[in-house]
């Protein structure tokens, strides 16, 4: 299997999968939340807010990555706080790229969790609360177990598309091997060099294959968890 | 145990402006659909905050607009069985049956075997919602709030979603929860059969204010609450022991109006049953029939006579200790000279009293 991509290749896929997982998992707990709110209340600014969770899916990626630079950058606002009081750096990681990634997912992630709480009956939150249940409470033990076919298809989606992200972690971190060279940016580079060809193919076709992978672990896992949920 | 409730609350082209107290026992919330009724139950199970108005169970208060009380829902410990059961879909019958477990303070309570036993569902724990027929859906639903361990049991209408046959299933079940546990229940309904069956005090409301309330037993034989209460549906309760069965198929009821004859009662002989008479069953005669195919003729005097707007009047009698409604003609009235005072014969068919109009009692 190792011998089948060149270490250079398979760090640029190995690199690709940790900076999804990860901007994936970070990502959740804010996209449930977010989600939750969008979907639960109305409020001054809801509007706002839903614009800015989806402005990543509408702007050219290349304007979000140079967005990133400017704030998460070494010399951004954010980015140096961050630097000097718990020494995180963003700009030219790997983190960089799980940041950007998470970033540019988070729209359909949101999308995906608000559809399965608006699809939550809020009757049975109210029976729940009858029943003794706080909010929090009711969240946890009703709401939570109802939406968690939406949150695994989100979470998917999100990673897909994490996988695929290229412009804005481009624009953002670069294209070092070895630090940020994800599997898109890796593709590029050997498109650009006489003879990657072959390479470039190899890729893809892991491209190929994790996305399939991806597309149907989502449904099966989606459609046992609502089987289980729908109990008969 | 005493709910204290007085409200108000403004809807668009409505407003409700209601006043009552529930003492222990079943509380029939009764009305038609748009009387405020379920208005009521939402407000004093804290999912609805009513404009003004001050709401306390036991003197504890749950809401005071003046005082600037409300009571979170998860904090009033007051167990909603509602129209639509809402049982949680994810979790099998046991962990909706215990789920306000969690949350209820320690303490005596009904036990999970007590209300498995009580309702019948112990063959359902394993079930998933999905798989409940709506009557057992129902049973689930009031088992559920039961095991929170609530200070007050509210349901609404817990059976108008169900047919007759899944109906005539649920209510021994509300019966026995009645004479057997000590919750106190307030519950809303359209269905006069039902409440007479169930309520020991009675509140009818109409548009939105309390038309009258107070013993149940009092209110249904009361011809000045028949408009409310609806011409066709009223009728007195008669509280009776079953006696016997009798050879014939009829079956003897001892009630302190005198003996009475029904179909078959599904009951055991020495049980305590309510028993409707429904006001249109009731026939009068001034002398004792004779030569009559009618079973049941009660001696009576008439108490009062309420005249109505049109050909109809609703008699009031005293048969025994307990009071009886009977619908005739005012032509009828008039030409027999029916007033307060005067020695009648009330005649009742056997066969008019339904088994649906025949209950258990504690």
């Amino acid at each position: 299997m190792t011998d089948w991509l060149t270490p250079e290749e398979w760090r640029a896929v190995a690199l690709s999968l940790r900076v999804s997982f990860w901007a994936t998992l970070i990502s959740l707990p804010a996209g449930i939340a977010v989600a939750y709110v969008l979907a639960r209340y109305r409020f001054r600014g809801h509007q706002l807010l839903n614009g800015l969770v989806h402005l990543p899916l509408i702007l050219p990626p290349v304007v979000t990555g140079y967005l990133l630079l400017l704030t998460f950058g070494r010399k951004g606002a954010v980015g140096a706080f961050l630097d000097q009081t718990f020494g995180l750096v963003f700009a030219f990681r790997w983190t960089g790229a799980a940041l950007a990634a998470a970033v540019m997912a988070f729209p359909l992630m949101v999308r995906a969790i608000r559809m399965a709480i608006e699809a939550v009956d809020p009757r049975l939150e109210a029976a729940a609360g009858t029943l003794g249940a706080s909010r929090p409470w009711v969240f946890v033990t009703v709401t939570l177990p109802l939406i968690l076919p939406g949150i695994i298809a989100g979470a998917i989606l999100a990673f897909a598309k994490a996988m695929g992200e290229f412009g804005a972690t481009i624009t953002f971190v670069a294209n070092i091997p070895g630090q940020t060279q994800t599997l898109p940016s890796a593709i590029y580079a050997y498109l650009q060099v006489p003879g990657g060809d072959a390479a470039a193919f190899r890729l893809v076709l892991v491209a190929i294959a994790i996305a399939m992978l991806a597309l149907l672990l989502s449904e099966w896992v989606g459609r046992s968890v609502a089987r289980r949920i729908a109990g008969a | 145990m005493t709910l204290d409730v007085r409200l108000r609350h403004a809807f668009a082209g409505f407003t409700l402006d209601i006043a009552f107290a529930a003492p222990a026992g079943v509380t029939a919330l009764f009305g038609r659909s748009g009387s405020g009724k379920t208005t009521v139950i939402n407000a004093v199970a804290g999912l609805l905050r009513p404009d003004a108005g001050r709401i306390a169970s036991d003197g504890h208060v749950l809401f005071d607009s003046a005082g600037g009380i409300d009571v979170a829902v998860h904090r009033r410990r007051l167990g909603y069985v509602f129209q639509d059961a809402r049982l949680f879909p994810h979790l099998t019958v046991r962990q909706n049956l215990l789920y306000g477990r969690w949350f209820a303070p320690r303490g005596p309570g009904e036990t999970l075997e007590r209300v498995l036993d009580l309702l019948g569902i112990e063959p359902l724990l394993a079930r998933r919602p999905g798989a409940l027929s709506g009557g057992e859906r129902s049973r689930v639903a009031i088992g559920r709030a039961l095991l929170s361990n609530p200070a007050m049991l509210l349901m609404d209408e817990p059976m108008a979603a169900l047919d007759e046959a899944r109906k005539a299933e649920i209510l021994p079940y509300l019966e026995r929860l009645r004479d057997e546990t000590r919750v106190p229940v307030l519950f809303v309904s359209h269905a006069l059969a039902e409440v007479a069956r169930l309520a020991t005090t009675l509140v009818v409301l109409e548009g939105g204010r309390v038309l009258r309330a107070g013993p149940a037993q009092d209110i249904l034989s009361d011809p000045a609450a028949v408009p409310a209460l609806g011409i066709r549906e009223a009728g007195s309760v008669l509280a009776a022991r079953l006696a016997r069965h009798e050879a014939d198929g009829l079956s003897r009821l001892e009630t302190p109006a005198g003996p009475l004859w029904l179909p078959r009662v599904a009951a055991d002989p020495g049980a305590m049953l309510r028993v409707r008479i429904a006001a249109q069953d009731v026939m009068l005669a001034l002398t004792r029939p004779e030569g009559i195919s009618a079973l049941n003729i009660l001696p009576a005097t008439v108490t009062a006579v309420r005249l109505g707007e049109g050909p109809g009047a609703v008699v009031q009698l005293r048969a025994g200790t307990e009071l009886l409604l009977a619908r005739v003609t005012r032509r009828s009235a008039e030409a027999m000279g029916l007033a307060a005072g005067r020695p009648v014969f009330a005649v009742i068919k056997s066969v008019a009293v339904a088994q649906s109009d025949i209950g258990g009692s504690g």
